[in-house]
């Protein structure tokens, strides 16, 4: 539609005015979230339902229809929102303007929601969140702990629009930050306030964001490309996901910023075929931004044309490194290269480019409208600005959250966090993913930013924080990184290739209680090459989880290698199932499940597992009537 | 020999894409939708149509995990293996799917072509961990028992169509 398109700074201002007051019109605005956690936990059925309702109702929940739009016009007040980040408590639904969030929410739910919320507004105490330590009920978001420590700068607006709506984020200012730079600034202005605001890369390496920017624009060649990668394959990471489920045209504007900045006109989106939803939402985001005239040919009437394209990918977590990425986008196989020449020099088909994440992207355009000052007020003075990290593992509320760098792991883990699950002994948090490493409970007090967890020797990575508690077994959790790193391996260098698979085997007979004396010797020995040989940061990486570990809990491998025990109980061929003579009934069933015939007795006399044929495979116990079969 | 059916198929896809080398991959994977699987012999028509070689079109399509020459189940069942995942007892769940079906990490899809359970290394709902992935849908907080269940249900949602 030729008639919707943005033609100046003017009508985007007219814009956004008109979506606001469409959006305070409505009387009651229900906001059901629809990120992959919630929608996996059957938010999809919520809507509908609260969308029926909606529909029938003699409340007045609908706005004027001749603004009303897309998909969502018959019921244009119950809206599909992006991830809130408490995925643990979902489905939760979010009513406005009452701000009430409610948790765990379930379609049965609904009618009661609607006439006691929507029609009477007052509360359903029963889907309130309950505070885990004084019990009192939490009513809206800001009340419950777990956003209380939080700072949103990039997660601001998501959760609180419709992600497939342009007409929300406009609303709510996106674009803004666009035409205030298309309008008001030149290239070089935009290119030196990003480096004012020392905005580091998000993806794991900090590099100086307006640093890239700069050599890309300085290079003699004309034709430039601006890559994000979305490409997030670290294991336990989900914050790109996130963002571009849940505030697509934040990146999206991020990333014409960066290409005004340096004069490109074609951008590409690399996104893991995994993350099907974000997919869908970006292609929706681009073709409602185009109509609008906020991507394309003459943006906004400025004369500036950029043109962005989604590119799958394939299901290889090497393509997150730049040059491998940049080869895959090409329809080559996603294989790393020898640097130099940089990606800011010869990158996506060899011409100079900027590659940044997901997150780098949407910290932009906050930054070209607030300033690098009021930027550099959030975090450290080093690693200015927020980090969104994934709170994962045996954490109480498990979710998507933000923070200001510099904050300590322990006020993530237990405060945000809720402490550990089960009241159980924290062990470590896994940063970093598979090119990280582990942080102790002395280190927790750290502040955590991209140099002060460098020196600890961990990375910030892109965001995964998996907790361990006491039951994890820390080698088993170096193996399982081995054998994801050599998995994925592209296989190009030796070092990587080789050596990955050297170490897991060596890991994986650790754990299997064949350990030698001279084991750890080995596998320090190869992760030095690796790190000092490897072609790329993948395979330069990949032992750090090993050395981590090794360092932190000598004790856990030495159980290992020299008594042949796992002292957290977890490597099931260390394991030992023992029968209790004093519950032992002689009734002989465990015998009969046993698939190797370790199990023997009389009647009378308790029965004995011989270890040596015993196989760990656990029949016995679900065999057993009488509980008398434990594992030690 | 493939039936004639699947170049008319590979046509469609095709005239979609412009003829170049950077079209592999999202042509690969519309292939890889419309069949669950890539057949091989498709290759040579695909790369003389891009202008690449049929040893590239290979090297391409046997690098990406998401492509596979084998065909694939009705159901593909993608079991988290991610950190996550992981820690909360991912392999349980998908050892049950594997006895249950017959499978094991050297068969991944059952005789009767309606099921493939794999690994993934993570989904990205880590917070509902473990999960796993029923072609594009995400199910959370597994369990052994949830899996039989799944199967289950995936069977008479079968017998019904």
């Amino acid at each position: 539609m030729s008639s919707r398109r943005v033609r100046s700074h003017q009508e985007l201002n007219t814009l956004r005015e008109n979506f606001e007051n469409t959006i305070k019109a409505e009387p009651v605005r229900i906001l059901v979230c629809a990120g992959t956690g919630c929608q996996a936990s059957g938010s999809l059925k919520v809507w509908e339902k609260m969308s029926e309702l909606a529909k029938n109702t003699s409340v007045q929940v609908e706005f004027a229809p001749e603004i009303a739009h897309g998909e969502n016009f018959e019921h244009p007040a119950v809206h599909k929102s992006g991830c809130l980040g408490f995925c643990e408590q979902g489905p939760l639904v979010r009513i406005e303007p009452l701000g009430v969030l409610y948790t765990k929410v379930t379609p049965d739910d609904c009618g009661e929601i609607f006439e006691t919320t929507v029609k009477n507004k007052e509360v359903v105490h029963r889907l309130l969140y309950k505070n885990k330590i004084t019990g009192e009920e939490c009513f809206n978001q800001s009340e419950i702990p777990f956003y209380k420590g939080q700072t949103r700068v990039v997660l601001k607006t998501c959760g609180t629009i419709d992600p497939e709506s342009v007409e929300e984020a406009i609303s709510v200012g996106t674009y803004q930050a666009l035409a205030k730079a298309l309008f008001t600034m030149k290239p070089e202005d935009v290119i030196q306030t990003v480096l004012d605001s020392k905005l580091r890369g998000r993806g794991g390496g900090g590099f100086v964001a307006g640093k890239k920017w700069q050599q890309v624009a300085a290079q003699p060649e004309k034709t430039r490309y601006i890559v994000c990668n979305g490409d997030e394959g670290d294991p336990g990471a989900f914050m790109d996901c996130s963002i571009m489920e849940g505030d697509p045209h934040r990146m999206i504007e991020g990333m014409i910023i960066a290409a005004y900045a340096v004069g490109a006109q074609e951008g590409y989106i690399y996104v893991r075929a995994e993350y099907p939803l974000a997919v869908k939402r970006l292609t929706l985001a681009i073709k409602q931004a185009t109509e609008f005239g906020l991507l394309g040919d003459n943006i906004m009437g400025s004369g500036f044309n950029f043109h962005l394209h989604i590119n799958r990918g394939a299901g290889a977590f090497v393509c997150g490194e730049g040059s491998a990425l940049t080869a895959s986008i090409e329809g080559k196989r996603g294989m790393p290269r020898v640097k130099p020449p940089r990606t800011v020099e010869q990158g996506l088909f060899a011409k100079p480019t900027v590659l940044n994440n997901v997150e780098t992207y949407a910290n932009v355009p906050q930054i070209i409208l607030s300033g690098a000052d009021w930027y550099k007020s959030i975090g450290t003075p080093d690693s200015p600005g927020t980090k969104t990290f994934a709170l994962t593992g045996a954490v109480r509320n498990t979710g998507l959250v933000e923070v200001p760098f510099g904050i300590t792991p322990r006020e993530i883990i237990f405060n945000i966090g809720g402490g550990i699950r089960g009241d159980k002994k924290f062990k470590a948090v896994q940063i970093g993913g598979p090119s990280g490493g582990c942080l102790t409970e002395e280190q927790l007090d750290e502040p955590l930013d991209f140099d002060s967890v460098k020196r600890l020797g961990v990375i910030v990575g892109s965001g995964g924080l998996v907790v361990m508690d006491e039951d994890t077994c820390m080698v088993e959790v170096a193996r399982f990184f081995m054998d994801f790193t050599h998995r994925e391996s592209c296989g190009k260098c030796v070092p990587c290739r080789e050596g990955t698979l050297r170490m897991l085997e060596i890991l994986e007979r650790i754990v299997a209680g064949q350990g030698e004396e001279d084991d750890i010797n080995k596998l320090r020995t190869l992760a030095d090459l690796i790190i000092h040989t490897a072609l790329c940061g993948l395979g330069k990486s990949a032992p750090l989880p090993v050395i981590s570990t090794l360092n932190a809990f000598p004790e856990e491998y030495e159980a290992h290698i020299k008594d042949k025990k796992c002292p957290a109980h977890v490597c099931q061929k260390l394991k030992q199932y023992i029968i209790n003579p004093e519950l032992c009934k002689s009734c002989s069933k465990c015998a009969r499940g046993c698939p190797v015939q370790a199990i023997s007795g009389q009647p009378k006399v308790p029965y004995e597992i011989d270890q040596t044929k015993c196989i760990k495979c656990g029949a016995c116990i679900s065999a057993c009537p009488f509980k008398a079969i434990y594992v030690a | 020999m493939l039936d004639s059916s699947f170049y008319t198929k590979a046509d469609e896809i095709l005239s979609k894409h412009p003829a170049q080398e950077r079209s592999l991959i999202p042509i690969l994977h519309e292939i890889q939708e419309s069949y669950n699987y890539v057949p091989v012999e498709l290759l040579p028509y695909i790369a003389k149509h891009i202008g690449i070689s049929e040893t590239k079109a290979y090297s391409v399509a046997s690098f990406y995990e998401r492509f596979s020459f084998e065909p694939k189940g009705k159901y593909i069942i993608r079991v988290c293996d991610g950190t996550a995942c992981h820690v909360r007892q991912s392999l349980p769940v998908l050892e049950r799917l594997r006895a249950e079906l017959n499978l094991s990490d050297k068969k991944h899809t059952t005789d009767d072509m309606l099921f493939t359970v794999e690994t993934v290394s993570c989904l990205g709902a880590c917070s509902l961990a473990p999960a796993l992935m029923v072609n594009d849908h995400v199910h959370p907080a597994m369990t052994p028992d949830k899996a039989t269940k799944l199967l289950q249900d995936l069977r008479e949602e079968e017998a019904k169509s």
